[in-house]
């Protein structure tokens, strides 16, 4: 930890916070945890989410869930993009912070590349996944039917530890693709990159609600999102199994879809999309 | 508030025109040919003018290529295609497309300006319409360059290699986006041919991929006329042939690739059938009815010129029609409010003309605003004909001017009769407020788009194209990027 540059002036330290409903408060209960690099030293100290804040951060993802769902697929594709654009201009800061989880320079930018490129391929869906999973049935009547898939509403997000940026980006850009809201617990033992990542998103456009990071224990966190009643889905591709057979048996009380069950960390397909959606099939009469 | 106000001087009510600014737009005196990523002088050092239809002043001077400048052109989109575009990993390909969505949308008013000075059309229409769509093509397609394995199970996809494309004047940028932006996520590269009356945006464009990086021939612009478009049209080395232009045209077209293996996709002419039931919402509809005979001058090959009103509220209908016509801003494109612009070219002015005379020839009756019409340039009265019949040119021939004719109906059956009394089938409107009367409908139109309570709507991701002689192949959507790889012939 640079305390002192060679002039001989004071670093100005940053204060790293929770993200939840477009802003950077710290955790409510007061309770903060030690960010450690790869040997061991003391990188910053960084918020401890509590149960309040989840639920706080739940309440802000409900808010922006009917406005972020209304907005056009072509709407969501720009901001996707626009979180790429300005991932890729605070790459530098992703690949040190990478580096100090343990990645050689050379990786920790093929990491940050990986995750620009990911969520610019996330974009590109937002207008398209419809067209891939929705269609026309054939029914024997005259009738007009139509499958279309639509968000599934509020996603809990366990994100993996490893790849801190990848991993995040990875299980978060096909929940909001579509037009789900995220609340993101982060990687516990590297949770810079995404407090990062949560000042991107403060740059992009993003509505204020529609992505939340909570940054603290996932091993704490995760049964309150699980028994949350307001919660619609939960990703624990980062859960470690004890948590995630916590979170499974939560999920049971509002049926949950439960996705990231086979724990791929950084998987990039359009059926992960899929997995948060709803399929709706529309009845119309055809005549006169 | 008293009611009885003081007296006043009557207020002189003149409109002040609300003029775009056209500063923004910079113009070379001089255009060459758009090759291997570098303007250059044409083999045929031949130039033609390209004017302001709505004045006639001289915009600038544009390159004519011949057949050497067409085959330099391909070889520079060879090459390219060879040398790495056609290998390259779809979600590099993906970014040059992303790149030049964001740089269109930067440079939409300039682009928007241009557009009106080139081609006629009101500025409203290319800074909310044109515009943003092209824009808006770019960006779907960019998300399709590497996602080509999911949009057609089964296909392993792969380039055709060289598309020569050729486009008409009514929305030229627009066109251009239609026919580069699938080309170009499907991994091929493109000789394309604007329409002589409006090279302009097609050429700043090419300045514009440059700026995004976009490597050298990937995308050739030549300009000129008809021997052009023929000169790529006939070249060995082009894998596909994209057309958006006239039926006729079209026919030459297919007719010169009769012996070769080039695939082909031909968006052409159209005579729209708008019809309207007793049941529909009438001031919407009357708004739709406008909308879809006067957008872009009528310029446009899915216009909805024949206006079928189901007998029992035909007067009323047509009452309110004329009404409404009478508000219309006919003048400078330039102007903000205004609704019609000026005609592109006098050879379409011509065109226009000679089938309104035979529509009073043949006995329809005609109507027009009183409205003063600039003293230079080309422009035509916004025209409705009543009393049509369905063997009169004006109900059978493409006008593609601001000219809407007239017909009734009694009954649905008798509306699907007529409707598809046609060799074209790009397009339909049906209002009712009945919606399984509207898919009852649709299923019997013969028609490529039909739109139901609205008309003229347009996006990247919903497919475009005709039925019958209006052409074959879809643009827009996942359909819009078969037609650019291997395997579907």
């Amino acid at each position: 930890m640079v305390n002192q540059s060679r002039a001989g002036r004071l670093d100005v330290r940053k204060t790293y916070k929770l993200y939840i409903n477009g802003e950077f408060p710290r955790s409510e209960s007061g309770r903060s945890y030690v960010a450690r690099d790869s040997e061991g030293e003391v990188l910053a100290r960084v918020a401890r989410a509590s149960r309040k804040d989840l639920r706080e951060a739940v309440r802000a993802a409900r808010t922006a869930e009917e406005k972020w769902a209304a907005k056009s697929g072509y709407n969501r594709g720009q901001i996707l993009y626009r979180i790429a654009e300005m991932m890729e201009d605070r790459g530098a800061v992703f690949a040190e912070q990478l580096g100090d989880g343990g990645l050689t320079p050379a990786r920790a930018r093929a990491e940050v590349s990986a995750a620009v490129d990911r969520m610019v391929w996330y974009a590109g869906w937002a207008d398209k996944f419809s067209q891939i999973y929705g269609n026309l049935n054939p029914v024997a009547g005259p009738f007009f039917n139509i499958s279309a898939p639509e968000p599934t509403g509020v996603v809990g997000i366990i994100a993996p530890e490893t790849p801190a940026l990848l991993g995040l980006v990875s299980r978060l850009a096909p929940v909001i693709v579509t037009g789900n809201t995220a609340v993101v617990v982060s990687s516990e033992s590297q949770p810079l990159p995404a407090i990062t990542f949560s000042e991107v998103l403060e740059s992009s456009d993003v509505p204020p609600g529609v992505i939340n990071i909570l940054t603290g224990f996932p091993a704490e966190l995760a049964p309150w999102l699980a028994d949350h009643m307001d919660v619609n889905a939960v990703d624990l591709a980062g859960a470690v199994p004890e948590v995630g057979l916590r979170v499974r048996q939560g999920a049971v009380h509002n049926v949950k879809r439960l996705v990231g069950t086979d724990g791929y960390t950084d998987l990039q397909s359009p059926y992960l999309i899929a997995a948060f959606t709803e399929t709706k099939t529309v009845w119309h009469p055809k005549g006169l | 508030m008293s009611r009885n106000l003081p007296a006043t001087p009557a207020l002189e009510w003149s409109y002040a025109p609300s003029r775009e600014a056209s500063e923004i737009v910079e113009l070379e005196r001089r255009y060459g040919l758009f090759i291997n990523g570098k303007f250059r002088a044409p083999a045929s050092k031949k130039y033609f003018p390209t004017i302001n239809p709505a004045n006639e002043d001289l915009l600038a001077e544009v390159a004519e290529a011949n057949a050497t400048d067409v085959g330099r052109a391909v070889k520079a989109a060879r090459d390219a295609f060879e040398d790495g575009w056609g290998e390259m990993p779809g979600k590099e390909r993906a970014k040059y497309l992303f790149r030049i969505a964001r740089m269109v949308q930067e440079r939409s008013r300039e682009l928007a300006v241009l557009e009106t000075l080139d081609g006629g059309k009101p500025i409203k229409e290319s800074r909310d319409v044109d515009l943003p769509l092209v824009a808006a093509h770019f960006f779907y397609y960019a998300g399709w360059a590497d996602k080509l394995e999911y949009a057609f199970p089964g296909l392993d996809p792969e380039p055709l290699g060289v598309a020569g494309q050729v486009i008409p004047w009514n929305f030229p940028l627009m066109m251009l986006a239609w026919k580069i932006a699938p080309a170009l996520a499907a991994g091929n590269t493109v000789v394309l041919k604007p329409a002589e009356t409006t090279p302009l945006s097609a050429l700043t464009f090419a300045g514009l991929a440059s700026e995004a990086g976009l490597p050298p021939g990937v995308i050739n612009i030549v300009t000129g006329a008809g021997a052009t478009g023929a000169a790529l049209v006939e070249h060995n080395d082009v894998d596909k042939i994209a057309f958006t232009g006239s039926t006729s045209v079209g026919k030459q077209i297919a007719t010169a690739l009769a012996g070769s293996k080039k695939r082909l996709t031909l968006e052409l002419g159209g005579k729209a059938a708008h019809v309207i039931f007793d049941d529909a919402p009438m001031d919407q509809a009357i708004e739709g009815v406008i909308n879809g005979i006067f957008f872009n001058q009528g310029h446009v090959c899915c216009a909805g010129s024949r206006l079928f009103v189901q007998e029992s509220i035909h007067d009323r209908f047509v009452e309110k029609l004329k009404r409404r016509l009478s508000t219309l801003r006919v003048g400078d494109p330039l102007d903000k409010n205004t609704d019609v612009g000026a005609i592109n070219s006098a050879e379409q002015l011509a065109r226009i003309s000679e089938l309104v005379e035979a529509g009073q020839q043949e006995g329809a009756e005609m109507y027009q605003p009183d409205c003063v019409l600039p003293r230079n340039g080309f422009w035509f009265r916004p025209t409705l004909f009543t009393g049509v019949s369905q063997s009169h040119r004006i109900a059978q021939e493409e006008i593609f001017g601001p000219v809407l004719s007239i017909l009734s109906f009694r009954t649905p059956e008798e509306a699907v009769e007529k409707a598809n009394n046609t060799p074209y089938g790009l397009s339909a409107g049906v209002w009712t407020s009945k919606g399984s009367r509207i898919l009852w409908m649709a299923d019997r139109l013969k028609a490529g788009v039909v739109w139901a309570n609205t008309y003229n709507k347009f996006d990247p991701a919903s497919p475009f194209g005709g039925y019958k002689e209006s052409g074959f192949g879809r643009e827009g959507g996942r359909h819009g990027l078969l037609p650019y790889l291997k395997g579907v012939g």
